[in-house]
């Protein structure tokens, strides 16, 4: 390492402290860091993008990045849990939180079709089984236009406001939406690094590291893929459902492959493999996406420039860039 | 007289045309350190990789403790009580050396468990300490396993293989790419580990294999060729011809 100047250097050990501190206390922090978002930034909209989009990645990032799986196809779970939240307030007239679960737990079985499927391939084969199964999705989404709306995307739902134990929030107002579904987000944080801490979080970076040598310890790797990816589109999911009760419509795209590809930019901009990662790659790609698109309509090609620039020169993100430079936190990634 | 552990009954295996095991007929008994070698070519990985499941025979049974184990998938023989190491270092390279171990330790008992922290399961901790102190490495546990040595590395990787406390271990070329004092120190752990244990080991190291083993079995070109104590072997014409007579100066 290269030295430090005299001034500097006991500044680092400090750095080292807290951002130890925070790695320790991660769900707290992410949640204060959430509940601060919507002041820090430009619209409350924002905010709530990068919430939503935040819980999508973080779900895609314990495949991807704890699991070592490239998926090209959790834009299938994210739209999923949209539409299905969509179908059961709309169609069914079933309370949110009736909705919500249900939803879920749907996704979470399609999750498992697809991984039954997609966790016997391997590398770029499983990366291309989960994009064709994804699309599949699309087009069915697109083709069951009397359930879905088809090309239009699935309207005729609101979710004006919630009750909460009794307590009426009015869900139009840009806070108290916002609130709302930070507690979605909240517990899947809440899960994630529950995931994490766990036995079971152990034996995915094993298989991240080794696949054949966790073979030979006794796991049953197929079966542990298949969990994890359960586990990942049940997350991503959960940002369907937000998203869905935040627009109240549920535009097809959100299952397109482009959203897929969107979620793997925005892991691989905050920092695949770290808890912090998703939500920052969710809000840096989104605040440029807003930012740029103001000065011109092409503001894919700034934000892919940006990309590629990452995957050059930083390849492990944000986040995990800045871990490198703190190794002491680096351990409690 | 020693009980029989496992028993192989005409494997044979074949890849497309090609032969590359054909009719071996062999037990094990327990408490038994037993080396398997030959000739490249001569069908160890793969008479290996079926005892350990890693490959499945195209004809014959194995059975363990007088249970079938064909057909059974690699992570069930662990759980049975067959644990091996590989030929080319492989350990899990960005985790700790004692996390390495500790989550070899997990596998028997609490692969799914979302619900428990994986810090509070101390005894699997200890557990793995355990291994780590029987293959000399417990002063490195904290230590990234990429980072140690090549030799520290194929011992974490019998440490691996150790904490699940199998009944039976597989040790593939385990002194591969080792120098004499490496060497040396893995033929001591060996030893102390033949005390406890079944061990199965392919070797070149025509000394250390013949110095350390109580049975010999060599393969040659698929098949048995010889299957005896150490000093049969040495004094075999046939092995000595096809075998031993290339590897003079080995050890």
């Amino acid at each position: 390492m290269a030295m430090q100047s005299s001034g500097a250097a006991p500044a680092l050990p400090q750095a080292q402290r807290v951002m130890a501190a925070i790695a320790d206390h991660r769900v707290l922090v992410s949640l204060v860091a959430l509940a601060l978002l919507p002041w820090l930034l430009p619209s409350k909209a924002l905010a709530v993008n990068v919430l939503i989009y935040g819980v999508v990645v973080m779900g895609y990032n314990l495949l991807f990045g704890y699991t070592g799986l490239l998926s090209f196809g959790h834009a299938a779970f994210f739209g999923t849990g949209a539409y299905l939240t969509g179908i059961a307030i709309g169609r069914f007239g079933l309370p949110w939180f009736a909705a919500v679960p249900l939803a879920i737990a749907a996704s979470t079985a399609l999750a498992a079709a697809i991984g039954t499927i997609s966790t016997r391939t391997r590398g770029i084969y499983f990366s291309m089984v989960t994009l064709a199964l994804a699309q599949l999705v699309y087009y069915v989404a697109l083709q069951a236009s009397s359930w879905t709306g088809g090309e239009n995307g699935l309207r005729g739902f609101t979710v004006d406001h919630v009750n909460l134990l009794g307590l009426q929030i009015n869900f139009l107002d840009p806070v108290n939406k916002y609130y709302v579904l930070m507690a979605f987000a909240a517990l899947a944080i809440w899960a994630q690094s529950r995931i994490l801490n766990s036995p079971f979080g152990a034996v995915i970076e094993a298989i991240r590291e080794n696949e054949q040598r966790a073979r030979a310890c006794g796991y049953d790797v197929e079966r542990c893929k298949l969990i994890v990816f359960m586990l990942s589109g049940a997350i991503s999911a959960i940002g369907g459902c937000m998203s869905a009760l935040h627009l109240s419509i549920v535009p097809l795209d959100i299952l397109h492959y482009q959203t897929s590809g969107m979620i793997v930019m925005m892991v691989l901009l905050g920092g695949a493999r770290s808890f912090f990662g998703p939500f920052i790659g969710a809000a840096v790609f989104l605040i440029l996406e807003d930012v740029v698109s103001i000065w011109t309509p092409h503001w894919q090609i700034v934000v892919g420039a940006i990309f590629v620039g990452f995957v050059l020169f930083l390849p492990k993100g944000i986040w995990g860039t800045l871990l490198d430079l703190l190794p002491a936190a680096r351990e409690r990634r | 007289m020693s009980t029989e552990l496992l028993r192989a009954d005409g494997i044979g295996r074949r890849f497309g045309g090609f032969i590359a095991l054909e009719g071996i007929t062999v037990s094990f008994a327990a408490g038994e350190l037993t080396s398997i070698i030959g000739p490249n070519g001569a069908g160890k990985s793969t008479f290996f990789n079926i005892l350990s499941g890693t490959l499945s025979p195209s004809t014959g049974t194995l059975r363990f403790k007088g249970q079938a184990l064909n057909g059974l998938p690699q992570h069930r023989f662990v759980h049975r009580g067959i644990s091996r190491s590989y030929q080319i270092t492989n350990i899990f390279p960005d985790l700790s050396v004692h996390e390495n171990v500790r989550v070899a330790a997990q596998a028997m008992s609490v692969s799914y468990d979302i619900w428990r922290r994986r810090a509070d399961l101390v005894e699997l901790s200890e557990r793995a300490d355990a291994a780590l102190t029987a293959v000399g490495l417990i002063g490195k546990r904290g230590e990234q396993a990429k980072f140690l040595a090549h030799g520290q590395q194929r011992a974490l990787e019998i440490a691996i293989a150790l904490v699940s406390e199998p009944e039976l271990l597989l040790l593939d070329e385990p002194t591969a790419g080792m120098g004499p004092e490496e060497t040396k120190d893995m033929v001591a752990l060996l030893e102390r580990l033949a005390e406890r244990r079944t061990v199965l080991l392919v070797e070149h190291k025509m000394k250390m294999v013949l110095g350390l083993s109580q049975r010999v079995l060599v393969l040659h070109h698929g098949r048995l060729l010889a299957d005896g104590r150490p000093d049969d072997i040495r004094s075999n014409p046939d092995v000595r011809r096809v075998y031993l007579g290339q590897s003079e100066g080995y050890g």
